[in-house]
């Protein structure tokens, strides 16, 4: 993985601070347009690995990324999936069973549509897992994925029920049908990895908050450092700024000096903010530019 | 430890399931829906007993409390069940459509001294609390108006088959997303008096409102109106903020960001300056032991089962509490012509047998001993 992942938040309206600049985000990147520029400005600047949630304008971004693979040879994108308000609001209305029949696929793959009744009439599981993580995917067919994550919405639900053999099956399911290493985002990591030690994934990539207030951090920043010292996972952190309450240089001085991590991921909205993001990882983190692409 | 039992494993009740299951003070003993398809994946893949039925639930296993979260229209009979056994409750809100269960219940739940809370989570975001806090200090003088709105994308089409479609069934956008913002007033300002030029309005439903558009008025001339609207798409999830003005300024608040403009800061709380504050959830919310979709979630779970540990009968959204907004939503959902509703009236002429609780003198008895209590204790709340 590369030492700094771009995010999405930004683009869809997701703000930690403050509705108002989340709204007028949303406002700014309403055209694709908008949203191609500052991935590009992210390119330009070699951070080329695009974190993203299932959303459905990812869909026209994907589109932009397949038709000019001359331009974006070098993009890796990281899946989020699922993009949880979608669900959550369809739960409102039609319930949870409803929610995931409206979100299996139902036409053109007849095999699928029959595997999702079967599924869902057997109780099976592994069977709407599967299906349900197909149905995100499709968005991304033809681009490099090489890992997929589960967003923590979902991660911390499961881990809360006990409801774990959920994390293998998805890790089962994206390593071999995608290809691709399995990640979990979460607020509660070093419960999380617990679990996922349970279930028998082992150095797992997971993606959760790390910063210098403790915001986000279940559980406590001692048990996060704790953590970080002591067990085996492949660590990306996220909230590092705590949605800006920490300076950037502060932030990124901290998240730095901590052992095992791998990754920090951010979001921006300008390439003058990218390129001083990416510069205080280099000069806090990866003492060389090429690092920023491979840690 | 606490042995917990879940009723209803909808979106509500299976995040109270992993939250609760999570906290290191409890046990999950029992699962409750009448859906078979869900108690089997359940059993399968949590471990945790499953029951089809309420009763058996409670005969079969040994429950010191239990959650509700089962549509709305059974949480007046479950809760009353759960409460003559003994047994501590929490219930989703909107706690009961019809306020003499209400307030039958707080009564009941009160004599038997059996702690009690409903889902009213804005109670626990750090920023709605800190207004609570200015507005006890008295920061913003005397409150003249208050503006309470909520706007999501819940309903965007004309259809919808489950209960919330169902206005008999406690469905709608009033009982779903108006109660949220009207249970914010009745904590900051107390109970209304009257309601009126209410509108109910039809945006995709058939049978049920989409939007709810209200003025309240409360003793001594605070007006506030409610503006609420289930059917919003430029909202990505549901989004409550709440605007007051008063004599020596203004605030407005929501879930994130909390800005407080004030005229004359010389007895204002340390950290507020004459003209704009602005303070973030980042610095204002403490953190939780167990996250899953927002640190309200967790905390009214942790302040329930701290109060039951603490045998805090009383405490904020409690059963009293939640009456008074039942009270407030009832008198909403039956001012379809607009005039002019008082609380009491309403509560009287929907049925002839039931005491209000103006009238039997609950309100007056509880709002002493809530006072009492705030003396002794110097409630955060």
């Amino acid at each position: 993985m590369d030492r700094l992942l771009f995010g999405d938040n930004q683009f869809f309206g997701v703000n930690h601070m403050s509705e108002d600049k989340a709204r007028t985000q949303a406002m700014r990147f309403q055209s694709l347009d908008s949203i191609m520029s500052v991935l590009d400005a992210a390119y330009d600047a070699d951070v080329t690995t695009f974190m993203c949630t299932t959303h459905d304008r990812i869909v026209d971004v994907a589109d932009r990324f397949r038709a000019e693979p001359q331009r974006y040879s070098r993009q890796v994108v990281y899946p989020c999936m699922p993009y949880a308000h979608k669900y959550a609001n369809a739960m409102t209305e039609a319930g949870i069973f409803g929610a995931i029949r409206q979100f299996l696929p139902s036409e053109g793959l007849l095999d699928a549509a029959m595997r999702g009744g079967k599924s869902l009439a057997n109780k099976d599981i592994e069977g709407i897992i599967t299906l349900l993580i197909d149905a995100e995917m499709k968005m991304f067919r033809g681009l490099n994925t090489p890992v997929i994550f589960l967003q923590n919405v979902v991660v911390d639900f499961l881990l809360g029920m006990g409801f774990t053999e959920a994390f293998r099956i998805f890790a089962d399911h994206v390593s071999s049908r995608y290809n691709a290493e399995p990640g979990f985002i979460t607020m509660n990591m070093p419960r999380l990895l617990v679990a996922l030690d349970a279930v028998g994934i082992e150095n797992p990539i997971v993606c959760t908050s790390i910063n210098k207030l403790g915001f986000r951090m279940s559980g406590g920043l001692d048990s996060y450092l704790d953590a970080l010292r002591n067990r085996r996972f492949r660590a990306i952190a996220m909230s590092v700024f705590a949605s800006g309450a920490i300076r950037a240089d502060e932030a990124i001085e901290w998240v730095a000096s901590l052992p095992n991590i791998e990754s920090m991921v951010f979001g921006a909205s300008s390439r003058t903010n990218i390129e001083s993001t990416a510069q205080l990882v280099t000069k806090h983190w990866s003492r060389t530019p090429e690092l920023l692409r491979t840690a | 430890m606490v042995n917990v039992g879940v009723v209803g494993l909808g979106k509500m009740g299976l995040s109270h399931f992993s939250i609760i299951n999570a906290h290191q003070d409890t046990n999950v003993v029992g699962l409750c829906d009448s859906s078979g398809y869900i108690l089997d994946i359940l059993t399968k893949y949590t471990g945790v007993s499953t029951y089809s039925n309420l009763e058996t639930m409670l005969d079969g296993t040994d429950i010191d409390a239990v959650v509700i979260a089962t549509p709305s229209k059974y949480h007046a009979p479950m809760v009353r069940t759960c409460l003559e056994r003994g047994i501590h409750v929490f219930c989703e809100k909107p706690f009961c459509l019809d306020p003499a269960d209400s307030i039958a219940l707080a009564q009941l739940a009160s004599d038997k001294r059996l702690v009690t809370q409903v889902g009213y989570h804005n109670r626990h975001i750090a920023t709605f609390r800190e207004v609570k806090r200015l507005l006890e200090a008295g920061v913003l003088g005397t409150v003249t108006h208050v503006l309470a709105e909520a706007y999501g994308p819940v309903v965007l089409k004309p259809k919808g088959g489950t209960w919330r479609s169902k206005k008999e069934e406690g469905g709608g956008a009033l009982y779903d997303y108006a109660a949220h913002p009207a249970d914010v007033l009745t904590w900051y300002f107390g109970r209304p008096e009257s309601i009126s030029g209410t509108v109910l309005g039809k945006v995709f439903s058939a049978e049920t409102e989409d939007e709810v558009f209200t003025t309240l008025n409360w003793p001594g001339g605070l007006s506030g109106q409610l503006s609420v609207s289930w059917s919003d798409e430029s909202h990505r999830k549901m989004t409550t903020s709440i605007s007051i003005w008063g004599t020596n300024g203004k605030i407005v608040v929501d879930r994130q960001e909390l800005r407080v403009y004030l005229r004359d800061a010389a007895d204002a709380p340390e950290g507020y300056v004459k003209g704009w504050t602005v303070r973030y959830t980042t610095e204002l919310t403490d953190e939780v032991d167990f996250y899953v979709r927002g640190e309200e979630y967790s905390a009214q779970v942790d302040v329930w089962l701290k109060r039951i540990g603490d045998s805090a009968v009383r405490g904020t959204a409690d059963f009293i509490d939640a009456s008074v907004t039942d009270e407030v939503l009832s008198t909403i959902c039956n001012n379809i012509d607009g005039g002019l509703r008082h609380l009491d009236a309403q509560s009287e002429s929907s049925d002839g047998q039931s005491l209000s609780a103006a009238q039997t003198g609950l309100w007056t008895r509880l709002k002493n001993r809530q006072r009492n209590r705030r003396l002794r204790s110097g409630s955060r709340y």
